[in-house]
């Protein structure tokens, strides 16, 4: 499934819940369904600067030229978020995620969780995750010089 | 007098309205209060009819503007009971009095080697000033430490204290557990050795009537949209003695006697403090609002809020898995707390679609968290408006919460 592809099942997924209890309860059985990150990246340095809850974004560049992400929260509902945005990403091309707009999380009815304001961490995860894509974008150009 | 809340809400036309369909219960008031409708129309009025620079023309709306700013310093000095108004400077807010404490005391009085006391029940803003100043005059930052209940543990006060300490700066009440400190006592031991004390009054001020004669303390600081005015005012009250001594914190308009290129002499108290144009029609506005909390009556408001924190500590701890944070006696309408395996973000965010405005994390405060040994909690802050149908319909969303997270 290509990013497009996946953020329109998430979109058409979440799209049929009316009560927002309902929806929060879905995003949070994403998050408990979630693979747990590698024990190994529970460290400061992977920290995410967010006010509230701690999230933890760990990513590499595996062998088919692809961005692995890893994340945790231990915030709940942040979790929940976190695993749309991995299950999204990980595992795509560098030059794909740079050029998605993460615009999914507004249409599944989220958008609060992605302002600054919110300071949850959601926000700086997002930039967090193009900033290694554009670091690995660069590696893979400069290998293939 | 009986406490008519309904009347009272209709005061304040913002909590008549609808969050996510549900009725607005705001319970985040010791981040800021709501304004009644005094302070909206004396905003609407100044800027419809007075705006005006204040000390400056000599025109008829600067001098309407300008009296009416003085007497708002006035009012607030007899609302202390200060000695004169000039004790009274106007600040954006009590982090700014704090800071243009920390930085003026301090460019007088310390030194090399002396001692500042603080406690670790402080806001950020009553602990980085005094960071800053400290390594800029090469002092020694000390720390009263808490009780286990959530106080500032005044019987290790007497044992910090040296012949360096020049100053000590504490809250009255804290912002993020609402224990009421006996700052009296600490101000009481501080003047046995001849050193002044800063309170840091921000979540005090609109709860409890204060008496800066009765306290006797040299500084105390507010902000004045936390007791239902508008934002950008706060309040520094300092003893004549300290205030005329300390330098300038700022330069610009109005601060100055005499400036030419080469030296400028300063004006006397408390115009030295307050350089460029102040925020005139918030300052206006404030009076408006301290005059609705005397027409209320603090007697009264104390009595009805202590009737709601009884009321929601009582609920909170007949809910299982609730853990509140800061159990003095002795507290304003604030409760810090948490839910069993639940975190306070989840909390916050779902209480939001209940209608429910709280503030989760760690408030500001994050010593006070460390000590608890909490990443940050839920709190919830009342105000005279806030009902106990209010806490109803709290206590049942927390219930629904931690249905829905099971």
């Amino acid at each position: 499934m290509s990013i497009q592809e996946k953020e329109n099942q998430l979109i058409n997924e979440f799209g049929q819940f009316e009560d927002w209890a309902d929806k929060y309860l879905h995003l949070i059985a994403w998050g408990r369904k979630f693979k747990k990150m590698d024990e190994q990246y529970y460290q400061d340095k992977y920290l995410i600067q967010g006010c509230q809850s701690k999230v933890w974004l760990h990513a590499f560049l595996d062998e088919n030229n692809k961005v692995i992400l890893q994340a945790d929260s231990d915030a709940e509902i942040t979790k929940g978020i976190i695993s749309l945005l991995v299950w999204v990403y990980s595992g795509e091309d560098p030059e794909d995620i740079l050029n998605s707009n993460f615009e999914f999380i507004e249409k599944i009815g989220l958008k609060e969780h992605l302002s600054p304001t919110r300071s949850n961490g959601l926000y700086s995860m997002i930039k967090q995750i193009k900033l290694y894509a554009l670091v690995f974008k660069t590696q893979i150009e400069k290998k293939e010089k | 007098m009986k406490f008519d809340v309904y009347n009272i809400r209709k005061q304040f036309p913002i909590l008549n309205q609808k969050i996510y369909n549900k009725p607005l219960i705001y319970f985040d008031n010791a981040a800021t209060t709501q304004k009644p409708q005094c302070v909206i129309d004396a905003l609407s009025n100044y800027y419809s009819t007075q705006n005006s620079n204040v000390h400056r023309g000599v025109h008829y709306l600067s001098q309407q503007s300008t009296t009416a700013y003085e007497d708002t310093r006035k009012f607030i000095a007899s609302f202390l009971n200060a000695n004169s108004d000039k004790e009274i400077i106007f600040t954006k807010g009590t982090t700014e009095a704090i800071n243009l404490v920390a930085y003026s005391f301090g460019k007088r009085f310390i030194k090399d080697g002396d001692e500042i006391i603080i406690s670790g029940l402080e806001h950020h803003s009553n602990i980085v000033p005094w960071q800053i100043m400290k390594e800029d005059r090469n002092a020694v930052l000390k720390v009263i430490p808490i009780t286990s209940t959530g106080e500032i543990d005044i019987e290790k006060l007497n044992s910090l204290i040296t012949k360096k300490t020049k100053i000590i700066a504490v809250n009255h009440v804290s912002n993020s557990l609402g224990t009421i400190n006996n700052i009296k006592e600490i101000i009481k031991q501080a003047h046995n050795h001849n050193i002044p004390v800063l309170i840091d009054g921000a979540q005090a001020v609109s709860h409890l009537r204060i008496d800066v004669k009765e306290l006797d303390c040299d500084f105390y600081c507010f902000s004045g949209h936390k007791i239902y005015a508008s934002m950008g005012t706060g309040i520094l009250y300092g003893k004549e003695k300290w205030l005329t001594e300390m330098p300038p914190y700022q330069g610009g308009g109005e601060m100055i006697d005499r400036v030419t290129l080469e030296k400028s002499t300063y004006n006397e108290i408390p115009l030295k403090f307050e350089a460029g144009t102040p925020n005139v029609a918030d300052i206006i506005a404030l009076k408006e609002a301290i005059k609705y909390l005397l027409t209320l009556g603090y007697e009264n408001i104390e009595s009805y809020e202590n009737t709601l924190l009884e009321y929601l500590t009582k609920k909170l701890n007949n809910t299982e898995g609730i853990k509140i944070i800061g159990i003095s006696p002795k507290k304003v309408p604030i409760v810090s707390f948490n839910i069993n395996k639940i975190h306070h973000y989840d909390a916050g965010v779902l209480l939001d679609h209940y209608g429910i405005a709280v503030r989760t994390g760690h408030h500001c405060t994050q010593p006070i968290m460390d000590f608890f040994k909490v990443p940050g909690t839920i709190r919830v802050s009342l105000a005279f408006y806030n009902t106990i149908e209010e806490i109803d319909i709290f206590i049942d969303s927390i219930n629904k919460i931690k249905k829905l997270l099971e």
